[in-house]
């Protein structure tokens, strides 16, 4: 399993309700279901990944965060997870503060397009970046709102949205992450796992 | 009408007060069933049917020598799998398979009952369909799957009796049956009414048949069963054993030839009073009208998980409305999964040959049947 997985499953407290926003084929949510709580619930856009969850018995439903996460009431869910699909919102802004009426806390992880790797593709290339973790050209990427670890602190501190806990991965291992590390992680780290509060 | 007799069937000698304020005892249930049912009777599954279906879902039909009108999902081996499943499936009342409907022939006069057959719902459906519960002496169902009409009898089912189903499957149906829905049924409706040989339901006594009515109903209502892409692909304007037009009103097309022969067969094997009543059934259907228009009050003690499915190109039941039964789900934090299945088929493709739904929906009741067991032990 992802190394973000496990990390986001550590932020998780046993029994807790928890919805897995972009579950993908749902392994995040069979692990989570194995190992904290049965209270898992899952919203995908793939009709396929959809399906395929379903087969495994995981209670999910087809739908886009940005329309049909209002269906749920305020404070349904104690843990709201989006795994590096923020970016690939036409309004992220709006998707987090769903994220944030729907569950108690959200743990949002997101693709740290500060990493210098991707500094040193659009500095050196003069092209848009193209690295393992972004693997699409400017063209066909369904990332439209990217961003970099200091870009999202930056976000919570504007829409006073509590920072709970942050971590940083690197290489798959898992850094801890302040606005006292910040500009040395915002350059040496690929992703970024918040755990926020409104 | 022989056969019939040799249905099987229970009589619910415990009086049914219907919704129209009416009680009804002593009445006949049809039904058939399919598979085995296990020592802890923890492994039965009720299916309702659709409009025009029966208790025959799967095998051959004694009474029509078709094949059950859910073959392709129910079966050994299938998803609904009767190796492992012990599944039960009844004929509505209203319906004319051997149920208590406007066929049944009344004691006293000799007759069937026709018209005084009084107006039924699909509350009053599922209300009579619980007595089989206590029939096979089950105290909870594993699951309840229905589509269309049937997935309007799971809703009514799990509200109506919130813990007797581990799982309730609606597919391609709604809460509320729609405008445009009650149109389409109005119009059946109206063809068989307008049939001289309806002579007020009671056809029998005078020795004649709506057929012509009852076959344009049927005729309306396949093509709402149907998808235009479906349509066109599958016959486009191809003539019907003939090079050209005729310049006449023969049947010239080979849409034309074809629903002419849908509407033909039916009237062989569908009582047009039936027809009357079970359309009228669906068109009261109103699960959140009952709960004074608040759908989730309708499953607020539900124990049940729910799995809705709807089709892409289903325009009779579309998915919007299918989704609305899964919004008012979340809003009270039920355990509901729902997906739209991609489809040419249109509403029909619940009754099709179409993998997706079938690999998912006999995936999900594999899984969940593991699930539940687990637990129990």
């Amino acid at each position: 399993m992802k190394k973000e997985f496990k990390v986001i499953s550590e932020l998780i407290l046993q029994n807790s309700k928890v919805l897995d926003v972009g579950c993908g084929d749902g392994e995040l949510m069979k692990f989570l279901k194995d190992n904290k709580t049965s209270k898992i619930r899952g919203l995908e856009i793939s009709k396929n990944r959809v399906q395929n969850c379903l087969s495994k018995g995981l209670t999910v439903i087809e739908g886009n965060a940005e329309n049909d996460l209002q269906q749920f009431p305020n404070n349904s869910f104690d843990f709201v997870i989006l795994s590096q699909t923020l970016q690939a919102f036409l309004d992220p802004e709006k998707v987090i503060s769903e994220l944030l009426r729907v569950g108690k806390k959200a743990i949002v992880t997101i693709p740290n397009f500060g990493y210098w790797k991707v500094r040193l593709n659009l500095l050196i290339k003069g092209t848009m970046p193209v690295t393992e973790n972004l693997p699409n050209e400017w063209y066909n990427t369904p990332n439209l709102h990217m961003c970099t670890l200091r870009d999202f602190f930056n976000f919570c501190s504007k829409r006073e949205i509590k920072i709970f806990k942050s971590l940083a991965l690197k290489n798959d291992k898992t850094l801890n992450l302040s606005s006292k590390n910040l500009a040395w992680r915002n350059l040496e780290s690929q992703l970024g796992i918040f755990l926020i509060e409104k | 009408m022989n056969k019939l007799k040799q249905l099987k069937n229970i009589i619910i000698t415990k009086p049914q007060k219907l919704d129209c304020g009416k009680k009804i005892s002593n009445f006949p249930i049809s039904y058939e069933t399919y598979g085995t049912l296990n020592e802890k009777k923890d492994n039965a599954i009720l299916v309702f049917h659709a409009l025009t279906g029966d208790q025959f879902a799967s095998g051959k039909n004694p009474i029509t020598n078709k094949d059950g009108w859910w073959s392709y999902a129910l079966g050994s081996g299938k998803a609904i799998d009767t190796e492992k499943f012990f599944v039960i499936c009844a004929n509505v009342i209203g319906g004319c398979m051997g149920s208590y409907g406007p066929s049944t022939i009344d004691e006293e006069t000799g007759k069937p009952i026709g018209t005084n057959f009084p107006v039924i719902t699909i509350n009053d459906m599922v209300n009579a369909q619980y007595n089989l519960l206590e029939h096979f002496k089950i105290d909870k169902l594993f699951a309840v799957i229905g589509g269309s009409m049937g997935g309007m009898q799971v809703l009514q089912f799990v509200s109506n009796f919130p813990d007797k189903a581990h799982i309730a499957i609606p597919i391609a149906c709604t809460s509320s049956h729609s405008a445009q829905n009650i149109a389409f049924n109005e119009l059946g409706r109206q063809a068989i009414l307008a049939d001289t040989n309806w002579k007020n339901g009671f056809y029998e006594q005078n020795k004649t048949s709506p057929d012509k009515g009852l076959a344009v109903a049927r005729m309306a209502a396949h093509i709402t069963y149907l998808s235009k892409k479906g349509l066109q692909e599958k016959f486009g304007r191809k003539l019907q054993e003939r090079d050209d037009l005729k310049f006449s009103f023969d049947a010239d097309f080979q849409i034309e030839s074809y629903l002419r022969y849908q509407g033909s067969v039916f009237v062989d094997r569908f009582d047009a009073n039936s027809y009357l009543y079970i359309t009228r059934a669906m068109d009261y259907f109103d699960l959140s009208k009952q709960f004074n228009g608040n759908l989730s009050d309708a499953f607020s003690n539900t124990t049940s998980k729910f799995f809705v499915i709807s089709f892409t190109s289903d325009w009779l039941y579309p998915t919007a409305e299918n989704r609305e039964i899964v919004i008012a789900l979340n809003a009270i934090g039920a355990d509901v999964g729902f997906v739209e299945i991609e489809s040419d088929k249109g509403h029909d493709s619940f009754l099709l040959d179409v993998p997706d739904f079938l690999d998912t929906l006999g995936n999900y009741l594999k899984t969940n049947y593991k699930t539940v067991n687990e637990k129990r032990i």
